[in-house]
C-alpha cells in the first residue's frame, strides 16, 4: 500500500462536499464562510496534490495566490457582515431578500 | 510637412472651445481677435503645407496622415485621416483665406452684438467643420464635417433667434439639406457595399482603373449628385438658400457663398473617377441640372428688392454654373469658378453688409441711391466684385465663367446658348443692384411709397371724419329746429289762451289791475310767439349752410381719393424724382423725419480692409488660369493629379474660343448696357422686367411650402400616428407579454442567498455531467 | 506503511473538523473545528514536501483567518446557537442532499475513470529543504508581477474593510426586513406600490 495521488483528490472531493453541503444548509453567515474555506482548502490540497504529481511547483505557487485571495475575501466578508450586524441585530442571512426581484 | 496637417482643422476648433466656454468673460472685441487669429493660424499652417507639397515632384503630391482609428468594426475601419493633394488644398487655402477676411470684418459688423463671443465661437466651429470636409480622407469623415457644416448654418441663420423669421429659416435649411444628406448616407453604403472601403485613396484608386461596374457607379453617382445639389443649392433643393439670408452677413459671405455652397462641387470632383464611370447621361444631367438652375436663379434675381436676395439667387445660379462645369467634365473650370467666385461672391456680399450696417440694417435696395459718395471704400470695392461677377475682362469672373462656357459649348451649343442667357441676366441684374445702391439719388430719407399710401389714407381718413362731424351738425340743427317749432306751437296755443281770457274778462268788475295783468301777459306771449319764429328763421339758415358745407366736404373726399389714385400710380416707380409729398406733408408718419437725420457713414477699417484685399483678389485671381497657353494653365497642372486623367479636353479651335470670349463679353456689355439704359436712363419703365411672378420665385417656394403645410403635414401626421400606434404597440405589445411571462421567474429571484448557492451548486452538478459525457469515457 | 497510517489519521483529522464545523451549533465550536481541519491539511501538505505551505497553512489560516472569525464573533455577540433541526426555505434539505451526493459521486466517477483507480503513483519530488527557496525564487522572478498584483488587491482589500466597517456618524437606517411571504401579498403590495 502506498499513498498516492488518488487518495488526496478522493479526501478533497469529500472536503469539498462537505463544505457545499455546509454552505447550502447553514444559517449563521459566519458559519456559511468558515464552510467557504473548507471548499477553498479542498482545492488548495488538490492543487498541492496534483502538482506533487507532476513535479515542480507551480501547483504550491497557485495555492500561495490563492491563500492570498481568500484573506482579501474573508477580510471583506467579515467587515460586510460587521455593517449588516450594526444595523440588524440578528445576522441569520434568512433575514435578508431585500434583493429579491 | 504634410503630417501636421491634421493641426489646420484642430485650430478653429480651439478656438471655438475657449469661446464656446469662456466666450462670455472674454467679451468685445477680444473674442473677435481670437477667433480671427486661430483662423489666420490656420491659413498660415495651410500655406506652409502648400509650400512643402509644392517642392514635391507633381506625381507625388498626394499625402494622407491618419491620427488613429475612429470606428474599427470588422472589416468596416474608418480612421480619422487627413488627405493632403492639390485639390483638398486648394480649398482649404481659399476657405482659412476667406474665412480670415471674414472673421475679421465681422469683428466690426458685430459690434454691440449682445451675443457677439457666441457668433464667434459658431463661425470658428465651422471653419473647423468645412476644413474636415475637405481634409477627410475617407466618405465618412467628409460626411461629419458636411453634417457639421450643416448644422453651424443652422445655427448662425437664426443666430438671431428671438425672431420666429430666423428661426425658422434655419429650420428650412436644416431640413432640406436632410433630402440631400439622405442621397450621401446611400452613396456611402453603397460605396462601402461595392468598394468594401470608404477611403478615397482606394476607391479612387479602383474606380480609376475600372473595376467597378457601370450601373454601380451611376448609382452611387447619382446618391452623390442629390447630396451634392442639397449643400450646394442646385433644383429643386434651392429652396433654403434665399432664406438663409436671414442670418447675418458674414454668414451668408462665409457659408452661403464662398464655402460651404460650394462643398457639393468640391465632392463631386473629388469623386470624378466615380463620375466617370457612371453611365454617360448622369454628367449630362448634371450640367442641365446645373445651367437650368443658373437661368432660373438668375430671372428670379431679376426681381428682387432686398439686396441680400438678389445675391442669394446670384450665389445659386453662380453655382449652377460649376455644376454645369461639373457636369461637361470640366473640373478645373468648376474649382476655378469656384475660388473666383468665392472672392467676388464674399466681396458683394461683405460689401452688401457694409451698405446694410451703413443704413441701419434696412435691406431695401429702393431706400439706397447714390451711396458712392457716402460709401466710397464700399461702393469702389463692390464695384469691382459687379465688374467680376458680370464678366468684363480682365476681372477674374470673366475668365472663370469664359472658360466654363467655352467646356458648355464643346460639350452641346444648347448647354452655352442657356449660360450666356444668364451671363447676360447676370450682367443685368447686378448692374441693376449697383445702380440702385451707389448711383442715382440719395433715396433714404425720402417718403417712401407704402408710407406715402398711408399718408394719403390718413388725409381721406380726416376728411371724412370732417364730413362726418358736418352731418352729426346737421342732424342737431335739425333736431333743434324740431325743438323750436313745438315751441312756436305752444307759445301760439298760450297766445290765444291769453287773448280769449282778455276778451272773456267782465269788464264791470272792478278788477281793473286784472285786465291790465292780461294786457300785459298777451304781449308778452306775442313777444315769445316772435322770437321762436326767429330762431327758426336762423336755424333753417345754419341748416343750408351746413348742408352745403357737407356737400362740398364730399366732393373734397371725392378729389382726394381720385387725386391719391393717380399718385399710386406712379408711386409703385423708383425713377421719380423726389416724390411729390407737399399735399400730405402733415400726414406723413413720424419715422421719415426720423430718417432724414440719419446720416449713412463708411465702415470701420475691420470692415474695410476685407473689402479692399478681396476686391484685389477679385480683380487678379482670373491669373492662376490663363487660357493662352499651357504654361498659364497654371491651376489645370496644380489639379491634375487628382483629377486621374479624366478632365474633359477642349477639342474646339482656338478662333472659336477666341469667337466665344468675344460673344461672352460683348453680351456681357449688353446686359450691363440695358440695365444701365433701364435704371439709369430711365427709358423703360422697371415693371416691364421686375414681374411679381418673378419677385415670388415662380411661385415654387410658395407652392411647396403650401403643400408641406397642408397635405404634406397631414401625411407625416398620419405616419406619425402609425408609427406611434401600430409600430409602437407592437413592441411595447411583445414587451408586455414578456413582462408578465417573466412574473413566474420573478420568485426565483428570492432574494435567500442560499437558494442562490444552491442554484449555483446545481450548475455545478449540470457542468460536471456535461464534461463526463463530453470526455467520451 | 507509516505514511498510509499517517494519512489516515490525517483524513480522519480533516473530515471530522470538517464534519464538525457543518453540525456545530455554535459558531465558536465550527471556528475549532475549523482549525482541526486546517491542521490535518497542514500535515498534508507536509507529506507532500510543501513545507512552506504547510507553515503558511498554520500561520495564515490557523493564526489570522480564524482569530479574525473569533474576533468578528466576540464583536458582534452573535455566538447564539443555531437551530439546525428548522430549515425555513422549503426544499433546501432535499436540494442539499441531491447536489452533495451529486458533486461528490461524480468527482469520484471522474478520478476512477481518469486515473483507473488508485494506482498513480506520486513523482519524486525535488529536495524537501530546498522548498522554501525555490518557491522564493520563482515567486520573485516568473510571478513577479503577480505578487505585485497581490500586494496591490491587499491593500484594496484593507480599504475597503476598513471604509464598510467604519461608524458611519448619526443614526443608523436599519435595514428593511422583508419577512418571507406568499405570492399573493406580493401581489396585492406591488399594486399597492404602483398606486
Amino acid at each position: 500500500m502506498e499513498v498516492t495521488t488518488t487518495w488526496y483528490l478522493v479526501l478533497a472531493a469529500a472536503l469539498f462536499t462537505t463544505g457545499t453541503v455546509g454552505v447550502l444548509i447553514r444559517r449563521n453567515p459566519l458559519v456559511l464562510f468558515m464552510c467557504v474555506e473548507l471548499m477553498l482548502n479542498a482545492v488548495t490540497l488538490t492543487f498541492v496534490a496534483f502538482g506533487s504529481a507532476l513535479g515542480g511547483l507551480s501547483g504550491q505557487m497557485a495555492v500561495f495566490f490563492a491563500l492570498v485571495v481568500a484573506a482579501a475575501e474573508v477580510v471583506i466578508g467579515l467587515a460586510i457582515i460587521v455593517a449588516i450586524a450594526r444595523r440588524h441585530p440578528t445576522t441569520a442571512i434568512d433575514d435578508f431578500s431585500t434583493l429579491r426581484g | 510637412m504634410s503630417d501636421l496637417a491634421w493641426l489646420i482643422p484642430i485650430l478653429p476648433l480651439f478656438g471655438s472651445l475657449i469661446l464656446l466656454l469662456s466666450g462670455r468673460r472674454i467679451g468685445e472685441p477680444r473674442s473677435g481677435w481670437i477667433a480671427t487669429s486661430y483662423v489666420l493660424a490656420s491659413f498660415v499652417l495651410t500655406f506652409i503645407v502648400y509650400l512643402d507639397v509644392l517642392s514635391h515632384d507633381e506625381h507625388h503630391r498626394r499625402f494622407t496622415s491618419t491620427l488613429f482609428t475612429w470606428i474599427p468594426a470588422g472589416d468596416f475601419s474608418v480612421d480619422i485621416g487627413f488627405l493632403v493633394d492639390p485639390l483638398s488644398l486648394t480649398m482649404c487655402l481659399f476657405i482659412t483665406g476667406v474665412g480670415t477676411l471674414i472673421h475679421l470684418y465681422s469683428i466690426g459688423y458685430m459690434h454691440g452684438d449682445p451675443d457677439f463671443s457666441r457668433f464667434f465661437a459658431y463661425l470658428n466651429l465651422f471653419t473647423f467643420s468645412m476644413l474636415m470636409l475637405v481634409l477627410g480622407d475617407n466618405l465618412l469623415l467628409t460626411f461629419l464635417g458636411w453634417e457639421g457644416v450643416g448644422a453651424c448654418s443652422y445655427l448662425l441663420i437664426s443666430f438671431w433667434f428671438t425672431d420666429e423669421k430666423n428661426a425658422s429659416a434655419g429650420k428650412k435649411a436644416f431640413i432640406t439639406n436632410r433630402i440631400g444628406d439622405w442621397g450621401f448616407m446611400i452613396a456611402i453604403f453603397l460605396t462601402f457595399f461595392t468598394f468594401g472601403s470608404i477611403n478615397y485613396a482606394e476607391i479612387l484608386d479602383t474606380a480609376a482603373s475600372n473595376q467597378v461596374l457601370e450601373s454601380t457607379a451611376t448609382l452611387i453617382a447619382v446618391m452623390l449628385f442629390i447630396g451634392a445639389i442639397g449643400k450646394s443649392a442646385q433644383f429643386p433643393l434651392y429652396l433654403w438658400l434665399p432664406d438663409a439670408m436671414a442670418g447675418p452677413t458674414p454668414v451668408s459671405a462665409l457659408i452661403h457663398a464662398a464655402t460651404m455652397v460650394t462643398s457639393g462641387i468640391y465632392l463631386l470632383t473629388r469623386v470624378n473617377p466615380i463620375l466617370a464611370d457612371a453611365a454617360s447621361w448622369v454628367p449630362t444631367m448634371i450640367a442641365w441640372v446645373g445651367v437650368g438652375t443658373a437661368l432660373f436663379a438668375a430671372t428670379v434675381a431679376v426681381a428682387q428688392n432686398d439686396i441680400k436676395k438678389v445675391l442669394a439667387y446670384s450665389t445659386v445660379s453662380q453655382l449652377g454654373y460649376m455644376f454645369l462645369a461639373v457636369g461637361t467634365g470640366a473640373y478645373v473650370a468648376a474649382i476655378f469658378h469656384m475660388i473666383t467666385h468665392a472672392f467676388f461672391k464674399a466681396l458683394l456680399f461683405l460689401g452688401s453688409g457694409s451698405v446694410i450696417h451703413g443704413m441701419d440694417g434696412d435691406q431695401d435696395m429702393r431706400h439706397y441711391g447714390g451711396l458712392r459718395r457716402l460709401m466710397p471704400i464700399t461702393s469702389i470695392t463692390f464695384i469691382i466684385g459687379w465688374l467680376a461677377i458680370a464678366g468684363v475682362p480682365p476681372f477674374s469672373g470673366f475668365w472663370s465663367k469664359d472658360e466654363i462656357l467655352a467646356f458648355a459649348w464643346n460639350e452641346s451649343p444648347a448647354l452655352w446658348a442657356v449660360g450666356l442667357v444668364t451671363a447676360v441676366l447676370t450682367a443685368f441684374y447686378m448692374t441693376r443692384q449697383v445702380i440702385l445702391t451707389f448711383f442715382g439719388r440719395y433715396r433714404f430719407a425720402d417718403a417712401r411709397p407704402e408710407e406715402i399710401a398711408t399718408a394719403w389714407e390718413t388725409r381721406i381718413g380726416r376728411t371724412v371724419e370732417m364730413a362726418e362731424e358736418i352731418a352729426a351738425e346737421i342732424e342737431k340743427i335739425q333736431k333743434e329746429i324740431g325743438e323750436t317749432q313745438t315751441e312756436i306751437e305752444t307759445a301760439k296755443t298760450h297766445l290765444t289762451e291769453t287773448q280769449q281770457a282778455a276778451t272773456e274778462i267782465d269788464p264791470n268788475d272792478d278788477a281793473e289791475s286784472d285786465s291790465e295783468a292780461l294786457a300785459e301777459a298777451v304781449i308778452k306771449a306775442e313777444d315769445q310767439v316772435v322770437s321762436a319764429e326767429n330762431k327758426l328763421l336762423e336755424l333753417q339758415n345754419a341748416l343750408q349752410l351746413a348742408e352745403e358745407n357737407y356737400e362740398t366736404t364730399k366732393r373734397e373726399i371725392e378729389e382726394i381719393k381720385s387725386e391719391a389714385d393717380e399718385e399710386s400710380q406712379q408711386l409703385d416707380s423708383i425713377f421719380d424724382d423726389i416724390p411729390d409729398v407737399n399735399k400730405v406733408k402733415e400726414y406723413l408718419p413720424a419715422e421719415v423725419e426720423k430718417r432724414v437725420e440719419h446720416h449713412p457713414h463708411e465702415s470701420p477699417w475691420t470692415m474695410t480692409l476685407p473689402l479692399v484685399i478681396l476686391a484685389g483678389l477679385a480683380t487678379v485671381a482670373g491669373l492662376i488660369q490663363l487660357p493662352f497657353s499651357s504654361t498659364l494653365k497654371r491651376l489645370e497642372h496644380w489639379l491634375e493629379p487628382t483629377l486621374f486623367h479624366n478632365e474633359v479636353h477642349l477639342t474646339i479651335s482656338g478662333g472659336t474660343m477666341w469667337l466665344l470670349a468675344v460673344i461672352a463679353v460683348v453680351s456681357g456689355l449688353f446686359g450691363v448696357l440695358f440695365a444701365t439704359f433701364v435704371y439709369q436712363k430711365k427709358r423703360i419703365r422697371p415693371q416691364v422686367f421686375e414681374k411679381a411672378f418673378l419677385a415670388d420665385a415662380w411661385t415654387i417656394d410658395r407652392r411647396v411650402s403650401n403643400f408641406m403645410g397642408g397635405p404634406g403635414t397631414r401625411g407625416f401626421q398620419a405616419i406619425s400616428s402609425f408609427d406611434s400606434q401600430v409600430v409602437d404597440g407592437t413592441i411595447n405589445g411583445v414587451a408586455r407579454l414578456v413582462e408578465w411571462k417573466s412574473k413566474g421567474l420573478q420568485k426565483i429571484q428570492n432574494g435567500l442567498i442560499r437558494t442562490y448557492a444552491a442554484l449555483i451548486g446545481l450548475g455545478v452538478v449540470a457542468l460536471l455531467c456535461w464534461f463526463l459525457v463530453r470526455s467520451n469515457i | 506503511m507509516m505514511e498510509v497510517t499517517v494519512f489516515i489519521i490525517c483524513s480522519v483529522i480533516v473530515l471530522s473538523g470538517a464534519l464538525g464545523v457543518l453540525i456545530a451549533r455554535n459558531p465558536v465550536h465550527a471556528a475549532l473545528f475549523l482549525v482541526e481541519t486546517l491542521f490535518g491539511i497542514a500535515v498534508l501538505f507536509i507529506m507532500l514536501d510543501a513545507t512552506f505551505l504547510a507553515a503558511v497553512q498554520v500561520v495564515v489560516y490557523a493564526g489570522a483567518i480564524v482569530i479574525l472569525f473569533l474576533f468578528v464573533i466576540m464583536l458582534l455577540g452573535v455566538d447564539k446557537a443555531e437551530d439546525l433541526g428548522i430549515e425555513p426555505i422549503s426544499g433546501q434539505r432535499p436540494l442539499t442532499i441531491i447536489i452533495g451526493t451529486s458533486i461528490l459521486g461524480l468527482v469520484l466517477t471522474t478520478l476512477l475513470i481518469s486515473v483507473n483507480g488508485p494506482t498513480g503513483t506520486l513523482a519524486p519530488t525535488p529536495e524537501p529543504t530546498t522548498n522554501t527557496k525555490n518557491l522564493g525564487e520563482m515567486l520573485f522572478t516568473d510571478h513577479l508581477f503577480a505578487v505585485e498584483l497581490t500586494a496591490l488587491l491587499l491593500t484594496v482589500a484593507v480599504v475597503g474593510a476598513v471604509s464598510l466597517a467604519r461608524r458611519i456618524k448619526g443614526p443608523l437606517q436599519p435595514l428593511p426586513i422583508v419577512e418571507a411571504v406568499s405570492d399573493e401579498e406580493i401581489e396585492v403590495q406591488e399594486t399597492k406600490d404602483v398606486e
